[in-house]
């Protein structure tokens, strides 16, 4: 039990490493905006979702009301309906009771570290991992409301590149393992690289669209492998 | 200014329900061998996109050192593997790299 804990830990490790900085800039620009402690640890707290609290901030701050924010936090948020659909395939047996605080914590960083875990997931890594989030998103959030910016810029900098170092790491088997795992990685990030650049769709539904293109790629190909090897 | 809590927490709802609804019905629940497969090509098909191309602005002021720590990370994952050390190692090198340039 202890070394499934250490395990879980060392998992959700650098998510925390990653979201601190993210954190702790999300503090001090919501001091800028003139938002109370309260609020700032309000919006890390309930609503966990980085990049659309920024926006949130952005907004706020062009004065643009509540509707027109909650709708654009639901349309960069969205992504997390795919994540969430894939986690359910890879989950053990969960009492239900227990996946109202386990949907929670789905954030693109807790589902990558996540669905590459061998076998299925128990609740209790789910959770830990969860919990490695959740406590730097929270208390970076806190710390650079209060502290300001306590971490060197320097330093702050280069911890921005441990999310995706993390990302690219997770990665790096698969691709190694198996040729298909790379063709669509590289379709996924090529793709997103010309949506972003054409710059036509909402924040965060490049990434809906590069999943939904590449993932029915990818199904293709396994179905297609599965129908060969009956044959 | 006027309280923001309203906002949190329908932002918060927002979030959350897309995050809810597919684990409440998806789970425990018997589906077609095409959805199955398209759902679990799902995180590969996330991770791509993920990285590419915002890994290339991690560090706006000076992209190289990003890319040099994303090196690192290659490097070392291909050759060793691990999670720790290639993330922790990205960060030094960028944090060098920054730090020789600025």
């Amino acid at each position: 039990m202890k070394q499934k804990i250490g395990a879980s830990l060392k998992a959700g490790f650098p998510i925390f490493i990653g979201y601190v900085p993210a954190a702790v800039a999300f503090g001090i620009l919501a001091k800028a905006c003139d938002i109370t402690l309260l609020e700032c640890f309000l919006f890390s707290a309930v609503v966990f979702a980085g990049a659309s609290q920024f926006i949130a901030l952005n907004l706020l701050a062009t004065g643009m009301g509540p509707g027109g924010i909650v709708l654009t936090t639901l349309l960069v948020n969205f992504r997390h309906f795919l994540m969430s659909a894939s986690l359910s395939t890879r989950l053990g047996e969960v009492p239900k009771r227990y996946l109202f605080p386990m949907a929670f914590g789905v954030t693109d960083e807790v589902f990558s570290v996540l669905s590459f875990t061998k076998g299925a997931l128990s609740k209790t890594h789910v959770f830990l991992v969860e919990l490695c989030a959740y406590s730097a998103w929270v208390g970076g959030s806190v710390a650079g409301f209060i502290l300001g910016g306590f971490l060197p810029e320097i330093l702050s900098k280069s911890m921005g590149v441990a999310l995706y170092a993390l990302l690219l790491a997770i990665l790096l088997p698969e691709v190694k393992a198996s040729g298909r795992a790379l063709i669509l990685a590289i379709s996924s990030g090529v793709l997103n690289t010309w949506l972003v650049h054409l710059d036509i769709l909402p924040k965060g539904w490049t990434i809906i669209v590069c999943i939904v293109v590449v993932a029915s790629m990818g199904s293709f190909f396994m179905t297609f492998e599965k129908e060969e090897e009956r044959l | 200014m006027k309280t923001l809590i309203p906002l949190i927490l329908g932002m918060a709802a927002v979030t959350y329900l897309p995050r809810l609804i597919p684990l409440l019905f998806l789970g425990n629940r018997r589906i077609p061998q095409r959805m199955d497969a398209f759902l679990k090509c799902i995180p590969l098909a996330a991770l791509g996109a993920l990285i590419v191309p915002g890994a290339f602005q991690a560090t706006p002021d000076f992209p190289f050192a990003a890319v040099a720590g994303m090196g690192f990370t290659v490097a070392y994952g291909l050759f060793r593997g691990g999670i720790i050390v290639p993330v922790l190692g990205s960060v030094a090198v960028t944090y060098c790299v920054l730090l020789v340039n600025i």
